[in-house]
């Protein structure tokens, strides 16, 4: 860079402007048409990608069912600091909220957010609700007597915290952690903890997908390298098939193949290497989850990696050779090495589309095969945006993390995707 | 030091050939021997099988058919890293992920020699190019030059005492080129190693080699020294490949006691020596190189023929004047003579009597 200001003479064009301006204004042109040609594209990537988002991450820290609906509470919480007995004008506030609520008929989004904490809660609000009108002070008796779950104070914490909109309880929850009743955060139950589990699962499935990726796809690829041209492309278009046929296509068929009466169990038993008995289910579990999806994710290894081996000129294996190294030492120290942009960019590549993969493990991953991403879908299913949000939430930055680990580690400059 | 029979050569080639498809030869019967410490070159167009002969050398190749030789032994199964033999790559082959200590480094790690040695030889090797202070870059941090350097320290590294070179300086400007050959050829000489050099660089093969062997549809048209290869060429296609070169066709009229003469197709006569050619009648190429011809009397041997020239072209280059004749039928004669003092300076459309002594013009081959 000239750095124009220590000049003693500011440059100027032969009719006396300088030359700066002169040139940022020839330049503006040029600027402006770049980002008119760019803007649909831009809209496109906002509307579509950057405000979902930016949504799903509000979702996630934002659930306004009982906030918005139970205003006489909101009002106490707000006058009164958490103690451990809960007064009876606390119980007054919640009955004319209640009323209200049967008026509303809201009852059941403001039970939903406090269930999200304390589970078995929208039955309770809404029976509550409905005998809200009869109900005759003390309220503080009456509720409690109607269901005892009223005087439970971890109900309390959760009105408390579901009093206002924003709330990080949805990522308490996919941490498998609840309150107890002075608040502090707690692990939940053995047999509650489903998240960490998933999420660890997930995680370490998509590890191992990963790895099978990487095992099977680099020799392919190193052979798709150095053949000739033409026998390089029919092999590559064998590669490529499963990127054209349907996922549902080739779903089927690894269930024809896999199943307990299918292909490679016939075959097992034909050779006698299985008993009749002794079929082995690779289906509808984890087992097949991890097959289908090595098949389904193979391209995504092999295409980096073979963009890296072409350019890889064979010389180099020769050079080493003819220094004194052995085929494994060529191999090891110089064809290795220089495949790592290629192995980090495959492995990035499947490892990100395996966390978030959801049709395959739906599809044949039976009970145990199940993913996170399925997980989510259950909750989007169940219109708990939020709980789908703060879970997808997670995932993403999740990936983000590894994006910032291989950008520290080997440059995103040097991602070579295909 | 040049080795004349293959029992007391440091390398062989024994009857080698070599297909790559089955179909067509790549090399023909190729017997060459090259004797400890010398450097030889391989020279010839595009195609003749250089390269080929090199990487069977060097153990990437196997030969289809013939024995190859290296010290007394035969290598035919010996695999390139046991060879033992230095090899220096067009493109260089510098590994891009080692700095240039690092790959220096290699050929010795893999010979499993302990950390002082290997720093105290990679040191040496890099002062020998002028290159310590650059150990710690990577190739990608390097000029076309610098990293033949690396190129070359790293092929000497570990003490090969057969080094082997495909075109090393084929991608250097020429002003580097020629100073990279004075240092390899000056390498050559301090370290007493054996060189074998491709290139198709004509200037290049003279000025460095021992002998050049002059490759050409997979088989050596001659294999010579380079005075030799240049004032004595066998055939048609080593005079024309090798340096500047005026050709008359024609048939032997007399032959006899080492000298012939020759009719050329438009009825002229000419003094020449005959190479291969043999009887009276035969068709031949008489060769004779721009600077041995004459066009004033009183140099000429005496008895010579003579033959008329038109002057089409007279260039004027400082030390040198080319002229270009008319001489046969053909405007293609060139002939260049030194910028003495009293030299004559010829104009276009003068006609002269040129002629040459018959050592001097060389009848081959009709091609
Ligand atoms: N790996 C190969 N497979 C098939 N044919 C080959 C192979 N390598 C070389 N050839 C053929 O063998 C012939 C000789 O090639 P070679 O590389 O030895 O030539 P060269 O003399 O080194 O030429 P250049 O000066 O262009 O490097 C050429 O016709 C070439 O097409
Ligand atoms: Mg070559």
């Amino acid at each position: 860079m000239v750095d124009l200001t220590a000049a003693p003479e500011i440059l100027r064009t032969a009719d006396g402007r300088p030359l700066k301006s002169a040139l940022a204004l020839a330049q503006r042109k040029a600027k402006w048409r770049a980002f008119f040609l760019v803007l649909p594209l831009l809209a496109f990537v906002v509307l579509t990608f950057i405000v979902p988002i930016l949504k799903m991450l509000e979702r996630s820290v934002n659930h306004d069912g009982f906030s918005s609906n139970a205003p006489t509470m909101v009002a106490w919480f707000n006058d009164h600091p958490a103690g451990a007995d809960i007064p009876e004008d606390a119980y007054a506030a919640l009955v004319t909220d209640l009323k209200q609520m049967q008026k509303d008929r809201t009852a059941g989004a403001a039970g939903t957010r406090i269930n999200y904490t304390v589970p078995g809660t929208i039955s309770v609000f809404k029976s509550a609700a409905r005998e809200a009108e009869k109900l005759q002070p003390p309220y503080k008796d009456a509720l409690i007597a109607s269901n005892k779950m009223w005087g439970d104070p971890l109900v309390w914490v959760a009105m408390r915290n579901a009093s206002s909109a924003y709330t990080s309880d949805f990522y308490m929850v996919s941490a498998d952690l609840k309150r107890d009743a002075n608040n502090s955060l707690v692990r939940v139950e053995d047999n509650q903890r489903i998240y960490v589990y998933l999420f660890l699962k997930t995680f370490v499935l998509s590890i191992v997908i990963t790895v099978a990726c990487l095992l099977l796809a680099f020799p392919i690829a190193h052979l798709l390298a150095v053949l000739p041209m033409a026998k390089s492309n029919l092999l590559m278009i064998l590669v490529l098939l499963p990127f054209w046929t349907s996922l549902l296509v080739r779903t089927s068929s690894w269930i024809a193949i896999l199943q307990e009466q299918g292909i490679i169990n016939d075959l097992m038993v034909w050779i006698g290497a299985f008993s009749e008995d002794g079929r082995i289910r690779m289906i509808y579990n984890q087992t097949g989850t991890i097959i289908v999806m090595t098949h389904i994710l193979l391209p995504f290894m092999v295409l980096p990696l073979y963009s890296v081996m072409r350019v890889i000129p064979p010389s180099y294996a020769r050079a080493a050779r003819s220094l004194g190294a052995t085929s494994w030492t060529t191999f090891r120290r110089i064809y290795l090495p220089q495949t790592l942009p290629g192995i980090a960019a495959g492995s990035l590549l499947v490892f990100i589309l395996a966390v978030g993969y959801y049709i395959t493990p739906a599809l044949v991953g039976g009970a145990d095969g199940q993913l996170i991403s399925n997980l989510i879908s259950f909750h989007m299913n169940k219109a708990n945006w939020s709980m789908a949000a703060a879970l997808a939430a997670i995932l993403l930055a999740a990936v983000l993390l590894l994006y910032w680990l291989y950008d520290r580690l080997i440059g995103i400059d040097r991602l070579k995707l295909g | 030091m040049v080795a004349t029979s293959p029992n007391d050569a440091f390398v062989a080639f024994e009857h080698v050939q070599k297909s790559y498809d089955g179909v067509s030869l790549v090399v023909k019967d190729l017997n060459l021997s090259i004797g400890k410490g010398e450097f030889l070159t391989m020279l010839g167009p595009s195609g003749s099988g250089k390269t080929t002969c090199l990487m069977m050398l060097a153990g990437f190749e196997t030969a289809t058919h013939g024995r190859i030789m290296l010290d007394g032994t035969n290598i035919n199964e010996v695999p390139p890293h046991k060879r033992g033999i230095g090899m220096v790559f067009q493109n260089y082959a510098l590994f891009p992920h080692m700095t240039v200590g690092e790959n220096l480094s290699f050929p010795l790690e893999v010979r499993g020699m302990g950390k002082s040695e290997r720093e105290a030889k990679v040191k040496r090797a890099l002062d020998m190019v002028q290159m310590y202070s650059f150990i710690n870059r990577r190739p990608a941090q390097l000029s076309g030059g610098q990293q033949q350097r690396i190129a070359l320290a790293r092929a000497l590294v570990f003490d090969p005492s057969l080094v082997l070179m495909d075109e090393p300086l084929g991608a250097l400007d020429k002003q580097l080129r020629e100073h990279m050959q004075f240092e390899i050829k000056h390498l050559h000489e301090s370290l007493g190693i054996t060189v074998v050099y491709v290139t198709h660089d004509q200037g290049e093969a003279l000025t460095m080699s021992d002998r050049v062997a002059v490759f050409n549809d997979g088989r050596i048209q001659q294999l010579a020294t380079p005075s030799d290869l240049y004032e004595r060429p066998d055939n048609s296609f080593v005079a024309q490949f090798i340096g500047e070169n005026n050709k008359l066709p024609g048939v032997i009229e007399s032959i006899g006691d080492g000298k012939c003469t020759v009719r050329l197709e438009t009825g002229e006569v000419i003094d020449a020596t005959p190479v291969n050619v043999s009887e009276k009648g035969a068709k031949t190429l008489v060769s004779i190189r721009p600077e041995r011809v004459e066009y004033k009397p009183e140099a000429m041997p005496a008895n010579a023929h003579t033959i008329d020239a038109e002057v089409m072209e007279f260039i004027y280059m400082g030390d040198m004047f080319r002229t270009r004749l008319r001489v046969a039928g053909s405007d293609e004669f060139v002939i260049k003579s030194r910028n003495t003092l009293g030299q004559r300076m010829l104009a276009a459309g003068e006609k002269i009597k040129i002629g040459w002594a018959p050592q001097d013009a060389r009848a081959l081959d009709p091609m």
